[in-house]
């Protein structure tokens, strides 16, 4: 199989470049990953982030074939050759496939990603009923990959400003927990040109997002929440 | 959804919102002049009389403040993502106001002028 891949070095080179690769590998059964591994093998300076390569820790993001997606679970032979790699655009490239999530994780920070809850803490845990368990499904999955995030273009061009979906999928996440307590702060908090309205419905987070998740829905429950509270 | 109480707005929602609603009206709008062209002979006589008439003069004009209001969000919405330097957005923003103001002077101007 044939491989395009995106070479950076800011130790030694002045321009990032692509390197082409071929790789023996039967491509039936085995991932992308799989042959990034054994392309490290042949050429051990390839930089690539990865651990538990089935899809859960979300790693591996890369820009595969100008879509963004996760290596581990992205089947080879489903792929066009050459298969031209690139990292996640948008952020700063660290090395090769590696970018610096810093900005992402920021904005992740910034939604205060947890349980809000002033009552006293009870003896065992805050229980929920099934029903309210359920408005949970579909948020809670986000690993946190930034394939959504790095494949929108308001993000692009805000990336500082704009919270972005996986930002908004998990402030949502919080927002319809029956046992938070800190909605219209988080709406307040959100309720800004900027923070949430840079969303245009442009929905590529759906598109590119490995778990199947909808953020551009998340986002859209947040904006109803917001005119429900004004009207 | 879990049953919220929510109050206490701020700013970006509005405007939002209001991009939404232009939408609508001009949809109905454009519809109305889609169900015209189908139905009417298409000769100056017919054309003048339907502007003639105050409601569809009153329905024109919604429409026209609906396009440029929407006109507003949208282009402060381009801007927004593309031109950063304070200044040279607010000369942007400046530049767009007027010209929208103007074009609904004009737009005033051409549907009362018909006889």
């Amino acid at each position: 199989m044939k491989f395009s891949i995106y070479r950076y070095n800011p130790e030694t080179d002045t321009k990032p470049y692509m390197q082409d690769y071929e790789l023996d590998i039967e491509p039936e059964g085995k991932m992308l990953l799989d042959a990034i591994l054994l392309l490290k093998e042949q050429d051990e300076t390839l930089s690539v982030r990865r651990s538990c390569r089935e899809g859960v820790c979300g790693s591996d993001g890369m820009n595969i074939n100008g879509r963004n997606g996760l290596a581990c679970v992205t089947p080879l032979r489903d792929l066009k050759q050459p298969v031209e790699l690139r990292p996640l655009p948008g952020l700063p490239v660290i090395r090769d496939l590696i970018v610096d999530m810093s900005q992402f994780f920021k904005h992740y920070r910034s939604v205060k990603p947890y349980l809000i809850n002033a009552d006293p803490e009870p003896e065992i845990e805050r229980l929920q009923s099934p029903e309210d368990r359920a408005e949970l499904d579909g948020l809670y999955e986000c690993i946190l990959c930034a394939c959504c995030s790095t494949s929108c273009p308001s993000f692009w061009w805000n990336p500082d400003k704009f919270v972005g979906p996986a930002g908004l999928l998990q402030s949502y996440r919080f927002i319809n927990d029956s046992r938070d307590q800190a909605t219209n702060e988080r709406l307040d908090d959100l309720e800004d040109p900027y923070r949430l309205f840079r969303c245009h419905s442009i929905m590529n987070c759906v598109e590119v997002c490995p778990k199947g998740l909808n953020p551009t829905r998340a986002i859209g429950k947040i904006k109803e929440l917001l005119v429900k509270r004004t009207v | 959804m879990v049953k919220r109480i929510v109050s206490g707005a701020h700013y970006g929602l509005k405007d939002w919102l209001i991009q939404r609603v232009t939408a609508v009206v001009m949809a109905f709008y454009s519809l109305f002049l889609i169900g015209f062209f189908l139905t009417q002979p298409l000769t100056y006589a017919s054309w003048n009389s339907l502007f003639y008439s105050l409601p569809v003069r009153l329905a024109s004009l919604l429409f026209l403040f609906s396009v440029l209001i929407h006109a507003w969000v949208g282009m402060r919405d381009i801007f927004m993502d593309y031109i950063h330097p304070t200044f040279i957005r607010l000369t942007l923003h400046v530049a767009v106001i007027l010209a929208l103001m103007a074009y609904a002077a004009w737009a005033v101007q051409i549907l009362w002028s018909v006889q």
